[in-house]
C-alpha cells in the first residue's frame, strides 16, 4: 500500500490489530468497573490511537518528517520540563536560547553529521548556557538555574533526539528499513513499561526503592526484564540489524534503562510535589510521563546498536 | 471585513500561539460560561491573559467574548485603537474619568443585554506575578447592572514567565488556566470582593506548579 519496508510493514498492521483489539475490548467491561475508571480507559485509548496515527503518519511521509516529528516532540517536552521547574524570571532569556537550539540539533542530525550531533549540547549549549546568564547579571540561584536548565536540554532534546538518528543510519536490515529500529524501540520500550506492570501486579512482593515508586518490586522488574529480552530476541532479527543474541542482551538493556528513565521522572515528580508533569495527553497526563523511560531507552540502545554495526 | 480578520487572528494566530506553541493545563472547562450575560473574572499578569481566555472559546464564539480594558492605556495609538475595537473587540473603560457611574458602565450594560461574556481583570491592571493586587469594587457595580449576571472566577498561571509586564520577548511556558464555579454577587460590595478574592486562593492551589 504504501512505500514501507515489509517487515516495518507488518509491524505497523499488527500495532493497528493490537490497537483495536484493546478498543473492542473495552465494551464488554463497560457494565463491570466504575464509569469514572471506564471514562479514564477511554481516553487513553483514544489517546493511544491519538500517537500511534502521529507517529505512522509521520514514518508513512519520509525520513525528514519523522525527524521533524521528534524535534516537535522535543519542543512540548523541553516546555514541559521548564513549566514545572522552579526556574528564575531571568532565566526566560536563557530559555529562548534552549527552544532555538532544537532546530539546529535536528539539523545536524538529518545532515547526518554525527560529530556535531553528538557534542553540540554536551559540549556547545553546555557552556553557552552559563555564559548567557552571566550577561544577565543575577548571581543567586544561578548554580541551581544552570542545573536545571542543561538538565532540560539533555533530557528531552539529547536524549530524545537519537531517536531521530535511528532515521538516518545507513540501513543495514533491508526488509525492515530505518523505521524498523524506531518501531523496535518504541514497542520494547512501552512493552517493558507494560510487563514491569503486569508481573509486578501478579507476583509484586520485595519492593525496590519505594520511597521514589512504591509501587516498583523486584518480582515485576525481573519479570519485565525476562520478557523484554524474550520477545527482543525475536524482534530484533525481525526489525533491527541485531542479531538474535545481541538482541536478547538490548532487550535486558532496554528494560534497564527503562526501568531507571521511569523513575527519574518519577523523582523529579516527587521532588516538585506534583502528580503529572501536565496534562497534554488525557489519560496519561503529560508528554514526560510518557517519554520517561524513552529518555533513557533511545541514547542507550543507540549507542548500543552504532557501537556493534557503525 | 473586520469579522473576516478577526476569525482569521484568532483562528490562525492566537489558537495555534495559545494552545501548541504556549500551551494550556485547563481544569474546569466545563464551568466557562456558555453564554451571557457573564462575566469572566481573572487575575492579570500579562497581555496573553486575554488571548488566551479568548483563545479557549471556539471560533464561533469569540466575537461574543469582550475584554473590557483601559481606554488610556489601549486609545495610545491609532493602529492599536482600531486593533483593540475591531480585532479584539474590547470594552473601553475609562479608569481615571470623574463620570457617573451610568456612563463609566454604558459600554459593559449593552454588551451584557446583548448577551455577552464580559472578562474583567478586577485588579484593574497587571500586576507581579504569584501575588494578587487587592480587588476593585468595579466588578460588583459591572454585575449588577443586567439582572442575573454570573460572575465565574479564572486564575491563570505562568502567563508572567512566558510575556511578562514591560518585556517584547516572548518565551514559551505551559500555563494553567482553571476556571472555577460562577458566583452571584450579593447585596455588598465589600463581601462579594471579599468572597472572590477567597475563590482566587482556592484555584490558585489547583494549579499543577504554583510556586509561593
Amino acid at each position: 500500500m504504501f512505500d514501507l519496508p515489509l517487515h516495518t510493514q507488518n509491524i505497523m498492521l499488527i500495532i493497528l490489530g493490537v490497537l483495536i483489539l484493546g478498543t473492542i475490548s473495552r465494551f464488554p467491561i463497560r457494565k463491570r468497573v466504575t464509569s469514572k475508571s471506564y471514562d479514564e480507559l477511554k481516553k487513553r485509548t483514544q489517546s493511544w490511537w491519538w500517537m500511534i496515527a502521529l507517529l505512522f503518519g509521520a514514518i508513512i511521509l519520509g525520513s525528514s518528517s519523522t525527524i521533524f516529528f521528534f524535534g516537535f516532540i522535543s519542543f512540548l517536552a523541553l516546555k514541559e520540563f521548564l513549566s514545572i521547574t522552579p526556574v528564575r524570571l531571568e532565566d526566560r532569556k536563557v530559555i529562548f536560547w534552549l527552544y532555538l537550539a532544537i532546530p539546529f540539533q535536528y539539523y545536524w542530525l538529518h545532515e547526518g553529521w554525527y560529530g556535531m550531533f553528538i557534542i553540540f549540547i554536551p559540549v556547545y549549549i553546555f557552556l553557552f548556557i552559563p555564559a548567557r546568564m552571566i550577561l544577565i547579571g543575577k548571581t543567586e540561584g544561578f548554580i541551581r538555574s544552570a542545573g536545571i536548565m542543561h538538565w532540560a536540554v539533555m533530557l528531552t532534546v539529547f536524549c530524545i533526539s537519537h531517536l531521530a538518528y535511528l532515521m538516518v543510519l545507513p540501513v543495514k536490515n533491508e526488509l525492515a528499513g530505518s523505521a524498523g529500529l524506531i518501531l523496535y524501540l518504541l514497542i520494547l520500550t512501552q512493552g517493558n513499561d507494560v510487563a514491569q506492570f503486569v508481573w509486578g501486579k501478579l507476583l509484586g512482593k520485595h519492593k525496590i526503592i519505594p520511597r521514589v515508586s512504591p509501587g516498583k518490586t523486584w518480582e515485576g522488574f525481573l519479570g519485565g526484564v525476562i520478557t523484554v529480552s524474550v520477545i527482543s530476541a525475536y524482534l530484533g532479527p525481525y526489525l533491527t540489524p541485531l542479531t538474535m543474541q545481541e538482541s536478547l542482551i538490548s532487550g535486558a538493556l532496554i528494560s534497564l534503562a527503562g526501568f531507571f528513565g521511569d523513575l527519574v521522572i518519577s523523582a523529579v515528580k516527587r521532588d516538585l510535589h506534583i502528580k503529572d508533569t501536565g496534562n497534554l495527553i488525557p489519560g496519561h497526563g503529560g508528554l514526560l510521563d510518557r517519554l520517561d523511560s524513552l529518555i533513557y531507552t533511545s541514547p542507550l540502545f543507540f549507542h548500543y546498536l552504532y557501537y556493534l554495526h557503525y | 471585513m473586520n469579522k473576516i480578520l478577526k476569525i482569521l487572528f484568532f483562528g490562525l494566530i492566537i489558537k495555534p500561539l495559545t494552545l501548541v506553541i504556549l500551551g494550556l493545563n485547563i481544569r474546569g472547562r466545563k464551568n466557562l460560561p456558555k453564554h451571557g450575560p457573564a462575566i469572566i473574572a481573572a487575575n492579570h499578569n500579562s497581555h496573553l491573559d486575554t488571548m488566551v481566555l479568548m483563545g479557549i472559546y471556539p471560533i464561533s464564539q469569540v466575537h461574543r467574548i469582550r475584554p473590557v480594558a483601559a481606554a488610556d492605556y489601549f486609545f495610545k495609538n491609532k493602529f492599536l485603537k482600531w486593533f483593540a475595537l475591531n480585532i479584539v473587540g474590547i470594552i473601553p473603560l475609562e479608569r481615571h474619568a470623574r463620570k457617573r457611574k451610568e456612563d463609566l458602565f454604558a459600554g459593559c450594560k449593552s454588551a451584557l443585554e446583548n448577551g455577552d461574556i464580559l472578562i474583567l481583570y478586577p485588579e484593574g491592571s497587571r500586576g507581579d506575578a504569584g501575588k494578587m493586587s487587592e480587588l476593585k469594587k468595579g466588578i460588583f457595580h459591572i454585575s449588577k447592572l443586567v439582572e442575573n449576571t454570573a460572575v465565574t472566577p479564572v486564575v491563570m498561571n505562568g502567563l508572567n514567565k512566558a510575556l511578562p509586564k514591560g518585556e517584547a520577548l516572548f518565551v514559551p511556558f505551559n500555563c494553567d488556566v482553571i476556571i472555577g464555579e460562577k458566583v452571584y454577587s450579593g447585596d455588598s460590595a465589600d463581601q462579594f470582593v471579599r468572597d472572590l478574592k477567597q475563590d482566587f486562593d482556592k484555584l490558585f492551589e489547583k494549579c499543577l506548579t504554583y510556586h509561593d
